[in-house]
């Protein structure tokens, strides 16, 4: 990567407080996000995965400014996000904004699309209100909607297109970096590709910076240029998409890949699976050593013993166990060969 | 070949709706044989789940009810059978696992209390028996220490876990016949992929036929041996599954496949736009119209598609309604 990162995270933390146990017990915390770094350059989608609980939504919410971190660094540009507060907070919010999972809970059903578009122009004072009528309609424009659809309800709208009115609300201020969460997921089969390929083709249209959150690992692969793979509140494995898939270095990720249901029918059966047994584990009072290792079918001692380091195996493929050698060869790779 | 467990001919349902009566399932047929898989696909609102309902007799009356057709399980047509026969059938011949694991237990009974009452109502079995029952199912699906889960709550299993209930409370009867209508949305990939395992698992060990209603091609290619593909209530194309992800016939069909970014083991550096499946399905006052329904989305739209297509045998037992696939294509 050669251009400034136009995004850097680093060591972001989200913890939790629970209640006590019991009169006397120590309060529980639960770690949601534990020490989180990444760089995203510009123009470029920097893609998240991870199972539910796996922190990924509140690493997003916390870059945003929506959940409240309780450490680390988040800088947009020369600006540190996580420090600012009152007006220049407000103001740095025009240039990151955010598209929700869900359409049909993100939209005020009492509220005509024109003026859920038109709110962030409104409150982030974008513009001078003589030009946001023009500009509401160039954005429905923008993201496949006809302007004469301004004067309708949520409720009149389909899924996916309540999807768009939602990415035009978070256009409508020209932001920089948009947070995309889990987008395409409450969407149809047959609607996803559409939105996909508007939020591909509005990127390479307007310079957008993506942060993209999903657990649709195909969707990842399509839409991502560099990806982390999160696990209990930390990143443990972070690369380009062509290595991350070619070769996943990590126990957990090529478990994740391998569980992937391939339509393939060539592919059928002859895929190297590994199962992982169980759930992941509750986020709250960790064991020590690694998060995975309960689960892993490679664990050692050592492996409940001490925290494995994020490191670089290769100059952009970072990877977090012990078991992975300094050469690049992963435990499983073993186990497919033989 | 022998004679297909479960038969479905000609299938009609219909919907009293406020512009008049609605078919929502129009001359569906389709054969599942013992020990078979049967996949249904097709976006939300193409007839999946309501294909399941009429095969259950649990279409939601009084606006809805089968119009026309049979479904013969074991020669016995359910269609004209009465409540008290269906009854026996439903949670003891043929059963079903809902989409969300969460609403369809009910919260206020153990899990055990909810798996032994199918056995309980179809068997005849006593309360302790049905608990031994109940023990014995949690473990066949996997559940770690059963005789102390089997007294818990669902609010204390994690989602995988409930799915692993409802399949056990499913199976209790051993069931000719299983269908589970979207049993893993809910669920991360690796629970799934541990559901998809048990489903098979448990099919090779008591022969149960299985339909499995998704919109997942992966899930598909996994799982079933034959797919039907379903739009508007009618059925598009039905075939192998090799035949129809492989050599998808049908415009919808292969919208379906395409437009999914499926994961590849080995990406290339270029990516193309996914391809598209303009619009969105027809809403219920759209149905029962003389024309292909799918016309209106498809890019091969021709001057025939105002008339309805007839089913066409493509190669072997691939069937498909469209008329832009030649006559016997092979």
């Amino acid at each position: 990567m050669t251009k400034e990162p136009l995004l850097q995270v680093r060591d972001l933390k989200v913890h939790f407080k629970l209640g006590k146990r019991g009169m006397f017990g120590e309060p529980s915390v639960v770690h949601a996000v534990d020490g989180v770094s990444f760089d995203v350059a510009p123009g470029t989608t920097f893609g998240v995965v991870g199972e539910s609980g796996s922190g990924k939504t509140t690493s997003a919410l916390a870059v945003m400014r929506l959940v409240e971190a309780t450490g680390g660094s988040v800088m947009l540009g020369d600006t540190d996000v996580l420090q600012l507060r009152g007006e220049a907070l407000r103001m740095a919010r025009r240039r990151m904004q955010i598209i929700f999972q869900d359409p049909y809970s993100s939209l005020n059903p009492r509220v005509r699309a024109g003026a859920i578009v038109r709110e962030p122009l409104e409150l982030l004072d974008v513009g001078s209100p003589a030009e946001w009528d023009e500009r509401v309609a160039e954005l429905f424009r923008l993201v496949g909607l006809r302007p004469e659809q301004r004067a309708l309800f949520p409720h009149q709208f389909s899924g996916g297109q309540r999807q768009r009115i939602g990415i035009a609300r978070a256009l409508a201020t020209n932001p920089e970096v948009i947070v995309c969460d889990e987008p395409v997921s409450a969407l149809d089969v047959a609607i996803q590709a559409q939105i996909l390929n508007l939020l591909r083709r509005l990127q390479t249209e307007l310079g957008l910076t993506y942060l993209f959150i999903s657990h649709d690992l195909g969707v990842v692969q399509h839409m991502c240029d560099e990806i982390a793979v999160m696990y209990l509140g930390q990143i443990v494995e972070r690369a380009d998409r062509i290595s991350l898939f070619r070769q996943p270095l990590h126990p957990y990720t090529w478990a994740l890949l391998s569980a992937v249901p391939s339509a393939a029918p060539s592919a059928k059966g002859r895929r190297s699976r590994v199962r992982l047994q169980g759930d992941p584990p509750s986020p709250i009072d960790l064991p020590p050593g690694c998060r995975f290792a309960g689960r892993c079918p490679f664990a050692e001692d050592r492996c409940r013993q001490s925290d494995p380091p994020l490191r670089a195996i290769r100059p952009g493929h970072l990877v977090a166990c012990h078991l992975v050698s300094e050469d690049g060869r992963a435990p499983h790779m073993e186990a497919i060969e033989a | 070949m022998t004679a297909p467990l479960l038969s479905v001919r000609d299938l009609r349902v219909e919907f009293d709706t406020r512009d008049g009566i609605v078919p929502v399932i129009q001359n569906l047929s389709f054969d599942l044989r013992a020990g078979g898989t049967l996949g249904i696909v097709g976006e939300s609102g193409c007839g999946k789940s309501m294909t399941a309902l009429a095969v259950m007799g649990l279409v939601p009356g009084p606006m809805g009810r089968i119009a026309g057709g049979s479904i013969r399980l074991d020669g016995e047509d359910l269609v004209t059978a009465g409540e008290p026969r269906l009854r026996q059938v439903r949670g003891n011949e043929i059963s079903m696992v809902f989409q969300e694991p969460m609403t369809s237990l009910n919260p206020v009974f153990t899990v055990g209390d909810q798996i032994g009452e199918t056995v309980r109502v179809h068997q005849g079995l006593s309360r302790r028996e049905a608990m031994n029952r109940a023990v014995e199912m949690l473990r066949a699906v996997g559940i770690p220490a059963p005789e102390k889960r089997v007294h818990e709550y669902p609010h204390q299993l994690s989602g995988g876990m409930r799915q692993r209930v409802m399949i056990a409370m499913a199976l209790a009867c051993r069931p000719r016949v299983l269908i589970a209508d979207e049993p893993t949305t809910a669920l991360d990939v690796t629970v799934q992929a541990q559901i998809f395992d048990l489903l098979q698992d448990l099919q090779a060990e008591t022969g149960t036929a299985i339909i499995l209603i998704t919109h997942d091609m992966g899930a598909i290619a996994e799982l079933a041996e034959r797919v039907i593909v379903m739009y508007a209530g009618r059925k598009v194309e039905d075939g192998p599954v090799d035949e129809i992800l492989g050599q998808p016939l049908h415009p919808y069909t292969k919208g379906l496949i395409r437009c999914v970014p499926h994961l590849e083991a080995d990406p290339p550096a270029e990516r193309r736009e996914l391809m598209e499946i303009p619009g969105v399905v027809p809403g219920l006052s759209q149905l029962g119209g003389s024309g292909c329904p799918f016309a209106p989305r498809c890019s091969e739209r021709r001057a025939e598609c105002n008339a309805m297509p007839v089913e066409k045998a493509g190669a072997g037992d691939h069937s498909v309604a469209c008329w832009a696939v030649p006559e016997a294509t092979s």
